[in-house]
């Protein structure tokens, strides 16, 4: 060179994107390398919300572990709490009465709502549109009410128990009261789906609900900049979504159908008629359309359970009093009953040693529960496969290349809660 | 009441000058702080919900003591300077951006009579001025040392590029359709009732000018230089307490401004739709005045909040393509289109002041 002047170094810029971030979902902090907008590197950092759920398990008798799993994928409760159970009746060797297995498809399908309308509204607020997010919260509402009628929590249920569940469908539903700021119309109005059942109460958001689907589409589906923002965007092949270890809607968004509940069916899976969508090009809009349609699916579903179970009465837990406490009725009459029920909750049930593989098709993916029992009434490892954790892995591939909005609209199609990435 | 009036008119230019901009300046504040709570209302409609409804003066209206709760709360916080700011330039950039956003409405007439300065070359003025406020964000981007400030200061200084550039040509339209860049003129050429005005001849312009100037004042769906769920607050990110509010006034302001400047190029700023029609011509609904004005503008800014309720944000790059790709060659042909229609004397041009 001529002159003596060095030519500026030019370097990549490196932007800490997280863990305090609005579109981080809760607790990611993603390293990002960037040559202007565009990502050349994304490094996205694991256990920030880690809580040792697994090990924690190690400590506590089968049953007091299924308040952790609903804190896992804190979106989609049951669902996780139905992998955890499956595992215990799978060493336990037990077979749920078939209400009981209905009543979990059910609520399985009313979590797939919950999470995707959680997807839906984030997915978009973080595209930009915020109408959705809002649209999407208010059918959220009635569902987390259905969570409370039947467990009394409007998120972490603690339902499902090894055996079937906690208690059966409740017959009239919570009303609103006429207060200062209610009057007495409108509580009314708010009244009118839940002056029956539980069932009456699902079965009217139901009805509704397909309209809702319809109005978060005319935001979206045919919306330019929507299309824009998604086509061909994250875009991954169906063998590389293998390999990568996707399921769930990322799997299907790139036209793989593959789906535990029609492939491996556990509980009445089997019964129900329902259909699989899948994507065509594996991008944020594929995967987008696919979540909408298994939103439609899903009330499909519920719709079928309810049917079934208006006219199915009976036990929605075994009578085995291994894993069954004593009614409170019994235990004023019978001292045994009043021992065994407090050896149920302090000591719990030994489960034959074993190892066995329990998973759902969670509306993230696949949630499995690998469990292993040396015969005490604690599990001696218990490790969770959570759909997340493979998906966040590969958000490198997915974003590099894109810009940096393209990452926002990516950690949103992946539909990542770190509840379970990090456990 | 006579007295007042003579004492009025018996004023210097300059007195009454000042007069005008004190009122323009303060009703503008006030408008803004309603318009944030409108704005809040608005979109809480669209969104099933009620919005602020909490704060009220003296037991009135609910909500509408909010946007000034927000304004002392803002006032008392406590303004950070980050420890590798450029102190000097962290401090001046709120102004920078906000001053063009209030100094634009010495040229624009807001009735037949009150106009504060009847500049011939307003157009230009306002051009500049306009342009001006995005060194306000440029600086604050720059001056803040943070890495998402600097990137939303990026994306504005593309932005404002491509779409003043779009805009300039757009009143090239408006321009070549009056004759005058005197914004008062404008206004006059438009005589004749709502079908007279330059929206129905320059009706592309009219569109490109509006969606320039939402890109402008960096609304959804353009505002990727704040854009929340990339880069936080972009260019403001490190801003607190009162720089964070002379921001946001700015930003409001701009979105005031630019819907009045559509209706003055565009809708005939404060002629009545009404001029000149059989019956309702003489009435009340044909006379000229500031009503139409607002009305219109309210109209115009109800848009930007209803985009806002409504659209996904654009990506940057792609900011870029419909500005540089669609809008402007849609001006450069529309403009074409005028020459011819100069040259044949349709619409505007077929108007005595032509020939």
């Amino acid at each position: 060179m001529a002159s003596g002047a060095p030519i500026a170094e030019i370097r990549n810029y490196t932007m800490n994107f997280g863990p305090q971030h609005p579109a981080a979902h809760g607790v990611l902090r993603l390293v990002l390398e960037l040559d202007g907008e565009t990502i050349q590197k994304a490094d996205p950092h694991i256990g920030l919300l880690h809580r040792g759920t697994e090990k924690l398990a190690e400590s506590k008798p089968f049953n007091q572990s299924i308040g952790y799993m609903d804190r896992l994928d804190y979106v989609s409760m049951m669902c996780n709490e139905h992998a955890y159970v499956l595992a215990i009746e799978k060493l336990l060797g037990m077979v749920p009465p078939e209400r009981a297995q209905y009543i979990r498809v059910m609520f399985d399908e009313v979590t797939r709502l919950l999470n995707h309308l959680m997807w839906l509204g984030a997915h978009a607020l973080d595209i930009g549109a915020m109408t959705v997010f809002l649209l999407a919260f208010k059918e959220r509402e009635e569902l987390m009410d259905a969570y409370e009628a039947v467990s009394g929590t409007r998120m972490h249920a603690t339902y499902y128990r090894p055996g079937g569940v906690y208690r059966d469908l409740p017959d009239s539903m919570p009303k609103y009261q006429a207060s200062r700021w209610r009057s007495q119309k409108d509580a009314a109005r708010l009244n009118e789906a839940r002056s029956g059942s539980l069932l009456d109460f699902i079965h009217a958001f139901t009805e509704r609900f397909p309209a809702a689907i319809d109005d978060y589409e005319t935001l979206l589906t045919d919306n330019r900049i929507w299309k824009q923002r998604t086509v061909n965007i994250g875009v991954v092949s169906p063998e590389r979504a293998m390999q990568l270890g996707f399921s769930g809607p990322m799997l299907r968004g790139s036209g793989v159908a593959w789906d535990l509940r029609k492939k491996q069916p556990y509980e009445c899976y089997a019964r129900m008629d329902f259909d699989i969508p899948v994507g065509v090009n594996g991008d944020c809009y594929d995967r987008y359309l696919v979540r909408v349609a298994e939103m439609r699916q899903s009330v499909r579903i519920v719709r079928q359970c309810i049917e079934w179970l208006r006219v199915n009465p009976g036990a929605v837990m075994i009578d085995d009093r291994k894993v069954r406490a004593p009614r409170r009725a019994e235990m004023k009459e019978d001292m045994e009953a009043l021992i065994h029920h407090f050896k149920f909750f302090s000591e719990g049930y030994e489960v034959p040693a074993g190892e066995t593989y329990a998973a759902v098709e969670a509306p993230k993916g696949e949630f499995g529960v690998y469990l292993v029992s040396d015969g005490a009434n604690k599990p001696y490892r218990l490790k969770c496969r959570a759909p997340g954790f493979a998906h966040l892995a590969a958000l490198e591939e997915m974003t590099r290349g894109h810009m940096l909005a393209d990452v926002v609209a990516v950690i949103g199609t992946q539909d990542i809660v770190f509840g379970e990435v990090d456990r | 009441m006579i007295n007042l009036a003579t004492l009025w008119s018996s004023l210097p230019d300059y007195a009454r000058a000042t007069v005008w901009i004190l009122v323009i300046t303060v009703v503008l504040i006030v408008l803004v702080a309603l318009l944030t709570l409108w704005e809040r209302k608005v979109i809480g409609w669209m969104q099933l919900r009620r919005g602020p409804n909490r704060v009220r003066i003296f037991g009135l209206l609910p909500g509408i003591g909010q946007p000034f709760a927000d304004v002392f709360k803002l006032l008392f916080k406590e303004v950070v300077v980050p420890a590798n700011a450029n102190k000097l330039l962290f401090r001046l950039a709120p102004m920078i951006a906000l001053i063009p956003a209030f100094a634009a409405w010495a040229v624009i007439p807001l009735s037949p009579e009150v106009v504060v300065s009847k500049a011939d070359a307003g157009l230009l003025y306002l051009l500049s001025l306009t342009s001006l406020g995005v060194y306000g964000i440029i600086i604050a981007g720059w001056a803040a040392n943070s890495k998402y400030a600097f990137l939303g200061a990026m994306r504005s200084a593309a932005q404002m590029v491509a779409y003043e550039i779009a805009m300039g040509f757009a009143l090239v339209g408006v321009l070549m359709a009056s004759g005058s860049m005197n914004l008062g003129t404008i206004v006059n050429t438009q005589q004749g009732g709502v079908l007279a005005w330059n929206w129905f001849w320059l009706f592309p312009l009219l569109v490109v000018y509006f969606i320039s100037g939402v890109a402008e004042t960096n609304r959804a769906p353009f505002d990727v230089a704040e854009g929340e769920s990339e880069i936080v607050a972009g260019f403001h990110v490190e801003y607190s307490g009162i720089g964070f509010a002379l921001f946001f006034l700015a930003e409001y302001a701009n979105m005031i401004l630019i819907a009045t400047l559509t209706a003055v190029f565009f809708f005939g700023g404060w002629r009545a739709p009404f001029e000149g029609w059989p019956g309702l011509g003489g009435t009340l609904l044909g006379a000229p005045s500031f009503l139409w004005l607002f009305a219109k503008v309210f109209a115009l800014v109800f848009l930007f909040l209803w985009f806002r309720a409504t659209f996904p944000r654009y990506r940057y790059d792609q900011i870029m393509r419909l500005g540089w790709k669609t809008l402007i060659p849609v001006t450069l042909v529309w403009i074409g289109v005028e020459m011819l229609m100069a040259n044949w004397h349709i619409g505007p041009w077929a108007r005595a002041w032509f020939h």
